[in-house]
């Protein structure tokens, strides 16, 4: 497991700029091996990797098949007898897992709770990193005022903590599960956006960049053709490292009460938010759906850390 | 070193002028603009109307703006819609509460995470390094209301050990000085009152200080081991020095440098608001307030304390930066 030891005095913002200058020294070949292929040999060798891949995949392929597997409809709400305030009968025949406090199957609603789960994840990492990279390639691909004024903004992104621009952003939204997305997505900006412009500066600079300007080709096609596929290993990395944060984050968000107002649609943030009021009556309503976040957010970390091993050459050999 | 430190300073500027800009934005964006929020839901119109006058919210935005930023500049925040009070006030009553509790969370992941680190590190591939390489990855892969739940249901609840809300027992009448419970106690010299509200910090405390833990252990580890092999300490050894001088003196020293950023960055995270431990331990800080404002819809409160928290978020970055200046010359440089 590699960790960038940051340099004295580095803020959030310095600590970025490194990153992306290591990944930056990747491009020189390395024995005609093409670094994807070298780095896919790297990542098959490393245990780290294949447990975060196998944690990955197991959950993509119960979100995509939750209709087959779950045994119940997550929605339905059985009268169960028991099922009153103060006792929540636990596992039973056909429910493996027991009912929640409104008698829905648990197991289902975990099983289906990943899609929801994952699909938050998923789409604010994309929206931030896609968001994040225009500002990157804006800044990094032209330099000169427009990096100058677009890092500027991106730095007063950084200078408010995660948690609280993603809170102001819920509050303004409205309650919904695309503002909780659009929240999200606004806290990664600035991160890759920042990584992405310092990656592209490094390439800007290398010979390779240097050479196509020399002859001619025009900087819009030294940019995204030469530059810009050269710079995104550190952000590919970051990506696998956000969908963790992402997921963790959504269920912040719906425990402060700025999640999804539908409270019946599964979701693990909103399952683990809502169980926090029987957690003395049965506390594993609370420990399944954060077993289920620790162990995805475990799988893409794992995953995120492996790969930007496999990327970093100080590990090339 | 003075320079640097104006430069520093002077880089201070555009930022918090775009923070206001988004803040005051911000407000205004809100469903019913500024004067809903300070009114409240159920305002009529005619008042509305009147609130609007009063705060000059009928002149051009740029003049709004100024005068926003005129009263920012003079810590005059607004009251708050709930209770009334000026948000500073609000603020500066809750505050010492949030530092206490970071004070508790770092006190808690320096003393367990650098040996950890430290001996992960010497124990590099071993049963101790994995271990410890697992558990920062659940540290930071927790969600940290539900390990301050779970804490609080086993170690309040169950066990009855610790107490499990507030800072300080309600039977206690303490005189309160600073708001720092602790420091009050001991000010008075009601020291019960002092060791109860240290109690009351170490759920909380640990809770809020997983994370932290987490990455002071990997950040120690991994500076341990690049110092390892740095030349000097290779010299060092090859001179004949004791391997504890050598580990003392040149491996642990050298290694703490980017620890000690890491300890930085993080304390003006966890000043920032700790919303979710102290809404758990219903702590009367600055992240519980937060939350509180947010089921209120206590607008003028949020804005506020945001503004006052990014700000402050802001200046811890830039102690920490100005105390590197001081202690590694290599940084006023660049």
């Amino acid at each position: 497991m590699t960790v960038t030891t940051p340099r004295p005095g580095a803020g959030r913002r310095d600590r970025i700029d490194e990153l992306a200058a290591r990944a930056g020294q990747l491009s020189d070949g390395d024995g005609g091996e093409s670094l994807l292929r070298s780095a896919v040999r790297r990542l098959r060798r490393n245990p780290v990797a294949i447990l975060g891949a196998v944690i990955v995949v197991a959950f993509l392929l119960v979100a995509l098949f939750a209709p087959l597997l779950a045994p119940r409809d997550p929605y339905a709400q059985s009268l169960l007898s028991e099922v009153r305030q103060g006792s929540i009968p636990g596992s039973r025949d056909g429910y493996l897992l027991g009912v929640d406090q409104l008698g829905r199957d648990v197991l289902s609603r975990l099983l289906y709770g990943s899609r929801q789960s994952l699909l938050i994840g998923v789409v604010s990492t994309v929206l931030g990193a896609v968001l994040g990279m225009a500002l990157g390639i804006l800044a990094g691909g032209l330099g000169g005022k427009v990096d100058t004024v677009v890092m500027r903004f991106v730095d007063i992104l950084l200078s408010i903590p995660g948690l609280l621009m993603a809170i102001s952003i819920s509050v303004l939204l409205g309650a919904s599960q695309l503002s909780l997305m659009i929240a999200i997505a606004v806290t990664q900006v600035p991160v890759f956006a920042r990584l992405l412009r310092g990656s592209m500066l490094v390439q800007r600079d290398s010979d390779y960049a240097l050479a196509a300007r020399a002859l001619g080709v025009r900087r819009r096609r030294i940019v995204f053709g030469h530059v810009l596929p050269n710079s995104l290993s550190p952000v590919i990395v970051q990506a696998t490292l956000s969908l963790a944060t992402a997921i963790i984050e959504a269920a912040a968000l719906s425990f402060l009460g700025l999640g999804d107002p539908d409270i019946s649609r599964p979701e693990w943030g909103a399952m683990l938010a809502s169980a926090q009021s029987v957690l003395s009556i049965r506390p594993e309503l609370a420990i399944y759906p954060a077993l289920c976040i620790i162990v995805v957010a475990l799988g893409f970390t794992l995953l995120g850390e492996a790969l930007r091993e496999a990327l970093d050459p100080k590990f090339r050999r | 070193m003075l320079r640097f430190i104006v430069r520093r300073l002077l880089q201070l500027i555009p930022i918090l002028l775009g923070l206001s800009l988004l803040l005051f934005a911000w407000l205004r964006a809100l469903p019913g603009g500024p004067a809903q929020a300070a009114l409240g839901e159920r305002a009529t119109p005619a008042k509305i109307a009147e609130y609007n006058e009063t705060f000059g919210l009928n002149e051009s935005i740029v003049v709004q703006y100024l005068k926003f930023l005129g009263r920012a500049v003079q810590l005059d925040f607004g009251t708050s819609t709930r209770t009334g009070r000026p948000v500073l006030d609000e603020f500066l009553d809750r505050f010492p509460g949030t530092i206490e509790l970071t004070v508790a969370a770092l006190v808690f992941a320096i003393v367990i995470g650098i040996p950890l680190g430290y001996v992960a590190a010497r124990r590099h591939g071993g049963v101790v390094d994995n271990t410890a390489i697992i558990a920062s990855l659940l540290g930071v892969t927790i969600p940290v209301f539900f390990l301050a739940y779970l804490l609080r249901l086993l170690f309040a609840v169950q066990l009855g050990w610790l107490p499990g809300s507030g800072r300080q027992d309600v039977r206690i009448d303490a005189t309160h000085i600073t708001n720092f419970y602790v420091l009050d106690g001991l000010l008075t010299r009601e020291f019960d009152a002092s060791w109860d509200a240290v109690l009351h910090l170490v759920l909380p405390g640990i809770a809020l200080g997983t994370i932290p833990l987490a990455i002071i252990v990997r950040i120690t580890r991994a500076a341990v081991l690049d110092v390892v092999n740095e030349d000097y300490v290779r010299t060092a050894n090859a001179k004949g020095l004791s391997t504890s001088v050598v580990r003392r003196r040149h491996v642990v020293r050298n290694a703490l440098l980017p620890v000690s950023t890491t300890i930085g960055l993080q304390t003006g995270l966890l000043l920032s608001g700790a919303v979710l431990t102290e809404t758990v331990f219903a702590f009367g800080g600055v992240g519980s307030a937060l939350r509180q404002a947010i089921s209120d819809r206590d607008y003028s409160l949020l804005q506020g304390f945001i503004l006052i928290l990014a700000v402050v978020y802001v200046l811890v970055n830039l102690l920490v930066d100005i105390s590197y200046g001081l202690l590694d010359p290599r940084v006023r440089t660049r």
